[in-house]
């Protein structure tokens, strides 16, 4: 799969400060059903954003004017515990988000992300909550600009704060890189380990 | 040398490479394939012209979204029989086995792989499903991983992962009647909170955990998840040994020898440090049951449902203040007491023989309150056919509860079995997120019995007032 590199990246944001987001709410298992990776974007947070008879909830963060077209998304701490569905991931990104910031994020979903060119960006508390105020401050106008190569996440207004990620995924993101494509150059290697195990396990029952 | 832990003995068995970026590749013993999320791993694979790597090193079964009701009877839902079918179709095209809804060892992932034996000590087992922390029980580094990295180990055999770090959890002490496996991890969860772990293993250790059996240790595993660990571990023991000998994938004769041999080395050394630690006395733990929308939001039965007022962080107090208008639950009330419409007992954390025995045992000779709808949903076949053999279903269904299929079910509600909105159920599952278990759905999570004596009180009541 080739990805759309994620280098210097500057979009709209909006803000959902809430803490401890899991994956069952980005995308409820009603959802799970399908077999390919598309179709989960206008099921993203589906339970938050309809109300039971299926209309528009206003009061959900996402639904206002202000939020529609955002692409970076400000979050809350724990963002995207639980479930292991990467359908979360494919639901933001469908969704039209690249990038996530919040104070932590859950690792399997952290993982998830730099699978799908989606970034996960983690600042501190204190700047996120500045954030908060900065998005909301802005109706709807609020620009971030998130620099992947310089780890820093800038506005227009002088806010500015570094950020760290993992070198091995802050690569992959940088490139757009299929990460079995790049496995299998080690395909040597991983036939030598495994020339070496006990080659009985899991042989059939007859 | 360095003394080792318990994982980092697992972990640097399993090293292939390690990348200059910092990550390790890591050697996949075991792979565990459900149907919600593997078909477009599987459609990767097809995409790119690639094989699966090692097909008798991966196993797959159908439980998320099966029907746990007649199987005789076709699939109602089109589009859950889209997903069996993808399934049957890339585990006969990959040459992975399978269990389906025909054999008679399907059931949840997390409950066949320890039951077949597949899952054994020392093992790095992944399965694109976070309670694959369940295996850890065993002494394996066992993780959930997502749909991408399902690809990549279907591909490779390998997972890129950079080490987590490592967290004791000390169970001192013993547990008093009525305390179980699932009311140590909540305890736990409630103190550290559900993100309590993140980035690390968690390695249960302390006098409580090795008297617990191995299911026991399986439920204490499973929800590691739930503190936000990447993983949960146990070091082997002879309880685990006894456990595995003789189950249809274990090593036999001199292998068995030589694979206990090698267990037996598996335990951490004297004097292994871990990164952090914490210590509970398990005498003091009560019966746990969750109060909110997260898991770390649990407390004594004996307990009373918080204020948001005393919660000192905006972010908490909002939290609080949110969870309890969706359990439509007023600060104060006691949790005892609270009237309940439904009850579950199942999922990959308590839905072995021995969660099923304790829960029958509440339920022998009494009735399921009216107006309460109480399902056992076992979690394999092979649960479900030992359960008959000791009569189980007998008292279950003389008492009212439901007896069904194995499958998820209701732990999240992919199937018909879902919570209508606004019913209030008490679940032996492990998460009480909002919706999970049915859009509107309020969730109380505990242990078996709890669960079972719930549905004949028709409300929460303590399980130690019933012995
Ligand atoms: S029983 Fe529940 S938690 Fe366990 S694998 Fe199934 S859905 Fe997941």
């Amino acid at each position: 799969m080739t990805l759309t590199p994620f280098v210097r990246y500057s979009g709209r944001c909006a803000a959902l400060p809430r803490a401890n987001v899991d994956t069952d709410q980005i995308i409820p298992k009603q959802f799970l059903k399908r077999v390919e990776r598309t179709g989960f974007g206008p099921a993203l947070f589906y339970d938050w954003r309809f109300r039971p008879d299926g209309s528009e909830n206003p009061e959900f963060e996402l639904n206002g004017p202000e939020a529609a077209g955002a692409t970076i998304l400000i979050a809350g701490a724990n963002f995207g515990c639980g479930s292991s569905r990467e359908h979360a991931v494919w639901a933001l990104a469908e969704y039209g988000f690249r990038a996530v910031l919040a104070p932590s994020f859950a690792d399997i979903f952290s993982a998830n992300c730099c699978q799908n060119g989606l970034a996960p960006v983690r600042l501190p508390g204190g700047e996120i909550d500045e954030l908060v105020r900065r998005c909301r401050a802005g109706h709807g106008a609020y620009r971030l600009t998130i620099d992947l190569e310089a780890q820093r996440v800038t506005d227009e207004a002088a806010f500015s704060a570094a950020f760290a990620m993992e070198p091995y995924r802050r690569e992959m993101l940088l490139r757009g890189l299929d990460e079995i494509g790049r496995t299998l150059l080690e395909e040597p290697r991983i036939a030598e380990f495994e020339s070496g195990r006990d080659a009985g396990y899991g042989r059939r029952e007859t | 040398m360095t003394p080792r832990t318990l994982f980092d003995k697992v972990w640097d068995a399993h090293v292939v490479h390690r990348f200059p970026e910092g990550p390790a590749l890591l050697y996949v013993d075991l792979h565990l394939v459900h149907e919600v999320t593997s078909p477009q791993a599987f459609e990767g694979l097809r995409r790119a012209g690639r094989r699966v790597r090692r097909p008798e090193r991966t196993v797959a079964t159908v439980d998320h979204n099966v029907p746990t009701g007649d199987r005789s009877l076709p699939l109602d839902d089109p589009i859950a029989a889209t997903q069996l079918d993808a399934l049957a179709r890339n585990a006969g095209a990959f040459g992975v086995e399978l269990f389906d809804l025909a054999s008679p060892q399907q059931g949840i992932v997390h409950v066949i792989g320890p039951e077949l034996g597949l899952t054994q000590p020392g093992m790095v087992v992944v399965c694109g499903d976070s309670h694959t922390s369940t295996h850890g029980a065993f002494g394996a580094f066992a993780l959930g991983i997502g749909t991408s990295e399902v690809e990549h180990v279907l591909a490779t055999q390998c997972l890129v992962l950079s080490k987590p770090r490592t967290m004791e959890a000390r169970f001192t002490g013993t547990c008093a009647p009525g305390v179980t496996a699932k009311d140590l991890i909540l305890a736990l969860i409630g103190r550290i909170g559900t993100a309590g772990a993140t980035g690390h293993v968690l390695e249960y250790t302390g006098e409580a955990i090795r008297a617990l059996s191995m299911e026991e240790r399986m439920t204490v595993c499973n929800m590691s998840i739930e503190a936000g660990a990447r993983a949960g571990m146990i070091a082997p023991d002879k309880t685990t040994f006894a456990y595995l000998a003789g189950r249809p994938r274990a090593p036999q004769g001199a292998a068995w020898d030589r694979a206990v041999a090698a267990w037996r080395r598996l335990p951490g050394d004297a004097g292994a440090q871990y990164d952090r630690r914490v210590e509970l006395d398990a005498g003091t733990v009560a019966p746990q049951v969750t109060w909110g929308t997260s898991p770390g939001m649990v407390t004594d039965i004996t307990g009373r449902v918080p204020d948001p007022a005393d919660f000192a962080d905006e972010g908490e107090r909002q939290a609080v203040e949110r969870a309890l208008t969706y359990m439509a639950l007023a600060p104060g009330t006691p949790l005892a007491g609270l009237p309940i419409e439904r009850v579950f007992v199942g999922s990959c954390t308590n839905a072995r023989i021995e969660d099923l025995r304790a829960a029958a045992q509440v339920a022998r000779g009494r009735k399921v309150a009216s107006g309460v709808r109480a399902m056992v949903v076992p979690g394999s076949q092979q649960v479900k056919a030992q359960g008959e053999r000791e009569g189980l279903d007998r008292i279950f269904r003389e008492a009212g509860f439901e007896w069904r299929n194995a499958g998820c079910s209701l732990c999240l509600g992919m199937n018909a079995d879902v919570l209508r909105r606004g019913e209030r159920c008490a679940s032996t599952s492990n998460r009480n997120f909002e919706g999970r278990q049915g859009a509107g759905g309020r969730t109380h999570l505990m242990s078996p019995a709890m669960a079972a004596a719930a549905a004949v009180a028709g409300r929460l009541v303590d399980v130690r007032e019933w012995a």
